[in-house]
């Protein structure tokens, strides 16, 4: 080939990557609050269940709260301290939800207490999934799905690849490129347990190409350390650009299958891990650990000490802010990167599995309310969309209230809401929340429906 | 601590944006169009500055105008009103009275696109609407082309030009210059040839901007460059409306111009690279844009060969502008993942 082009998807958007803020900035340990809170459900699926009691003591690592049932994982101590009490705590929906209030003793040791290992000759797949299941991991990413739920294909599907995500197209974040630089050995210790937890006979790492020095560092450690993998896995290094790290979008760039309408990865006989929850269970498996804190970023042109840390799950957001410093100007901060973070009403959540970490913009540095022209059909949008939507009919159709029509004719409900459309649209319509409202009013109309049936 | 106490903005994602914006797009449309204006200056003189100057600002107050009557915030600061007011000057014959000129600007904005809810509800290109217009009204005025390089071009107007409305206007200054006979009327009704490198370097007569398909080109693929323009139209036009011709002139060289000709004579180039292309009435989807340029390319030789008219762009254009939302609604793109259906076992 004459141009040597990277792998990648139709569609998508180029946003600025200010990842340089963190990139270059090591993985440092976050300290304690003073009171962790730890909610109950943190993935999606049934909240676990406690198995400790207010006033209790707990060493870092004990099991605080059990699954319940296969869409369920463990919870695990982050701090030796005492159970203050279990309670409702505010959540990013805005939603009270019930969860652990847990004080850590300030002079306490922390010595994690190691727990059973799971042996990686010996465990049989079924015994990985539990070990999985038990040391609480879910996927880091931010989709926060149970990680053994989907490593077993349903009756009559088979499995045939492994994809990790290393792709981290959204902006300012740099939590997996950090892990990828600083724990290979982990990655593929935890790609180890993978395979052979799903009988998979390869695996393909997934990394954007402005994460050239992760991909290298991968390779070296899997022909140094990890030789016995190596005709297994696969190091592939995919065009940077936004969403290349969405399931779908990266199953096609890499392996060229298309995850058909409403279907998951597993009809086209693939599992994709994210990257840092394959290194969590390299870290953790092994010494029969639970999750404790995961690595997040926090940046954003609002934060005085951008950087990535270790940080213990339950850190409520407000102390992780206030340790890194924030400017006075702040106005706005995102559960994750610009392009699809949340922005949050408040500071009173705390850090979950779940959360990649945290970007906060001061008012001059995001889109301020732009005037707002009529759709000039240039067709960005549609050029934009990776999932080929016509953003542009479905927004028209929206303005009139035709919300059938956009589900039934346009697809509405295979928006995954990446905001490529929005991001590029020069009449500045927002797409993104009108697909949002679209959808909330499909659903409440389809509930009336049945309710009405019924 | 305070920082942190403060109220903070919701909003939803995406939290950025590319930058783009509708009046910058226009913005650049205009500066793109700058060297064929500067070039109708060159060849034709006052005319063409006052014609241009006339037709901007009459499409410009009356898009003005027209807000302000229905109530609405007026919205010629998004500049596509100047776009549509410089495009629509560009096309018009040199020589054409300044009334006329005023009455096809009002016609634009008014019936092209206020009419149809404005900005982005358009069907045909608002340009050519005030053009067609024009055509039917007042078909020999439309008709008659000023010369090319008339020697007292910087120095006086036709006097055509100042016409009084609904008096017939007077042709006869103006003398010398380039023949005033376009080279597609040449070519239709004399059979006679015009040099490709008159051709290329636009010294001939025909509408204002229309000549020099070089300096259009050039805008065009400045805009290309900046994605506010789409290629594939312009591309889709050249190449079929070249291939057609090509086959034509095969067959019988006499009758039909070869390729070549075709491209760069009459308003083919502006058609294509500045017509065609206007975001709102062209399609949208890849495929159908197109299928979009290939139905101009061909409609623009099929009247040009076999058609009463020695021209057929404008009216290929609009026609097609026509069958643009039927283009799009044939050429949906294919949803991700329709292709593949859900499968029992991978497919290795
Ligand atoms: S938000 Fe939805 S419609 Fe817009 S680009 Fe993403 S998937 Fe397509
Ligand atoms: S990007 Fe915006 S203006 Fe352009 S077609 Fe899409 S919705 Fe319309």
């Amino acid at each position: 080939m004459l141009f040597q082009r990277h792998p990648t998807f139709d569609g998508g958007v180029h946003p600025p990557q200010s990842k340089a803020l963190t990139a270059d900035l090591p993985i440092r340990q976050f300290p304690f609050a003073p009171v962790l809170n730890i909610p109950l459900n943190q993935h999606i699926g049934q909240p676990a269940i406690p198995v400790v009691r207010e006033g209790q003591e707990v060493e870092r690592g004990a099991l605080l709260a059990k699954p319940d049932g296969y869409m369920s994982v463990a919870l695990h101590a982050p701090a030796s301290g005492v159970v203050r009490r279990i309670g409702l705590m505010p959540s990013i929906t805005g939603k009270m939800v019930p969860g652990i209030y847990l004080q850590p003793f300030p002079g306490a040791t922390q010595e994690v207490q190691s727990g059973q290992p799971c042996n990686i000759e010996t465990a049989s797949a079924e015994d990985i999934i539990q070990a999985i299941q038990m040391a609480g991991i879910v996927g880091l990413g931010g989709a926060a799905f149970p990680t053994h739920a989907k490593l077993k294909a349903p009756a009559g599907k088979h499995i045939d690849t492994l994809i990790i995500n290393g792709a981290e197209c959204e902006p300012f974040l740099t939590n997996d490129y950090r892990v990828m630089l600083e724990q290979p050995d982990e990655i593929l210790t935890g790609i180890h347990y993978l395979l052979n937890a799903t009988g998979c006979r390869r695996a393909v790492i997934g990394i954007e190409d402005n994460k050239a020095a992760a991909a290298q560092a991968l390779q070296t450690c899997l022909s140094g350390k990890h030789t016995s993998l190596t005709g297994k896995i696969e190091v592939v290094v995919v065009l940077t650009k936004y969403p290349q790290g969405a399931e779908k979008m990266l199953i096609e760039a890499l392996i060229g299958r298309q995850v058909p309408r409403g279907g998951l990865p597993h009809d086209v006989g693939v599992v994709v891990v994210n990257v840092t929850s394959a290194a969590e269970i390299g870290r953790l498996l092994p010494r029969g650990l639970g999750i404790q804190e995961r690595v997040i970023t926090i940046s954003g042109p609002a934060v005085n000490k951008p950087g990535n840390y270790r940080i213990p799950i339950g850190t409520p957001l407000r102390f992780a802010l206030d340790y890194v410093g924030v400017s006075d100007s702040i106005t706005e901060v995102y559960l994750g990167g610009p392009m699809m973070g949340q922005a949050l009403p408040n500071l009173d959540i705390s850090i979950t599995k779940g959360t990649s970490g945290f970007t906060a913009f001061t008012d001059s540095q995001t889109t301020s309310p732009h005037h707002v022209f009529p759709c000039i059909h240039c067709a960005y949008c549609v050029d934009a969309c990776p999932m080929h939507l016509n953003p542009s009919q479905l927004g028209l159709l929206a303005k009139h209230g035709e919300v059938s029509k956009m589900a039934e004719d346009f697809h509405l409900f295979d928006c995954f809401e990446c905001g490529s459309c929005a991001f590029v649209c020069p009449s500045h319509i927002p797409l993104v929340q009108q697909f949002r409202a679209a959808k909330a009013e499909v659903r409440k109309m389809a509930a009336v429906h049945t309710g009405a049936d019924a | 601590m305070s920082a942190l106490n403060k109220t903070l903005q919701i909003r939803t994602s995406p939290h950025l944006t590319a930058g783009y914006s509708v009046d910058h797009i226009m913005r650049h449309v205009a500066w793109a169009l700058l060297p064929t204006c500067g070039f109708a200056v060159f060849i034709f003189g006052l005319a063409a500055l006052i014609t241009l100057i006339v037709a901007s600002l009459t499409c410009v107050l009356t898009e003005h105008v027209l807000c302000k009557q229905s109530g609405k915030i007026s919205s010629v600061n998004d500049y596509s009103a100047l776009v549509t007011g410089l495009l629509y000057g560009l096309t018009l014959p040199p020589g054409l009275p300044v009334w006329m000129v005023m009455v096809g600007a009002i016609i634009a904005i008014a019936l092209g696109k206020f009419m149809f809810g404005g900005l982005g509800c358009n069907i045909f290109n608002p340009a050519l609407v005030g053009r067609a217009f024009l055509q039917a009204a007042f078909p020999s005025a439309m008709t008659s082309w000023g010369p090319a390089m008339a020697s007292e071009r910087f120095s006086s107007v036709p006097s055509s030009l100042l016409a009084w409305p609904f008096q017939a206007p007077d042709y006869s200054s103006w003398a010398d210059g380039v023949s005033s006979a376009t080279p597609l009327a040449l070519m239709k009704f004399e059979q006679q040839l015009t040099q490709h490198a008159d051709l290329l370097s636009g010294m001939t007569t025909g509408s204002y901007g229309e000549t020099c398909g070089v300096l259009i080109l050039a805008g065009g693929t400045y805009l290309a460059i900046r994605k506010m323009l789409n290629w594939r139209i312009p591309l889709a036009i050249f190449v079929s409306a070249g291939t057609l011709s090509a086959i034509c002139h095969y067959v019988s060289p006499e009758l039909y111009p070869g390729a070549i000709f075709t491209l760069f004579s009459g308003g083919l180039m502006l058609g294509a690279v500045f017509m065609a292309t206007d975001m709102v009435a062209s399609p949208m989807t890849s495929k159908g844009v197109i299928v979009y340029g290939v139905l101009i390319g061909v409609l623009i030789v099929i009247i040009r060969n076999w058609g009463g008219l020695p021209e057929g762009v404008m009216y290929a254009i609009l026609l097609a502008n026509a069958a643009s939302p039927h283009i799009d609604a044939l050429t949906q793109p294919k949803v991700f993942g329709s292709q593949s259906k859900a499968s029992s076992e991978g497919p290795e």
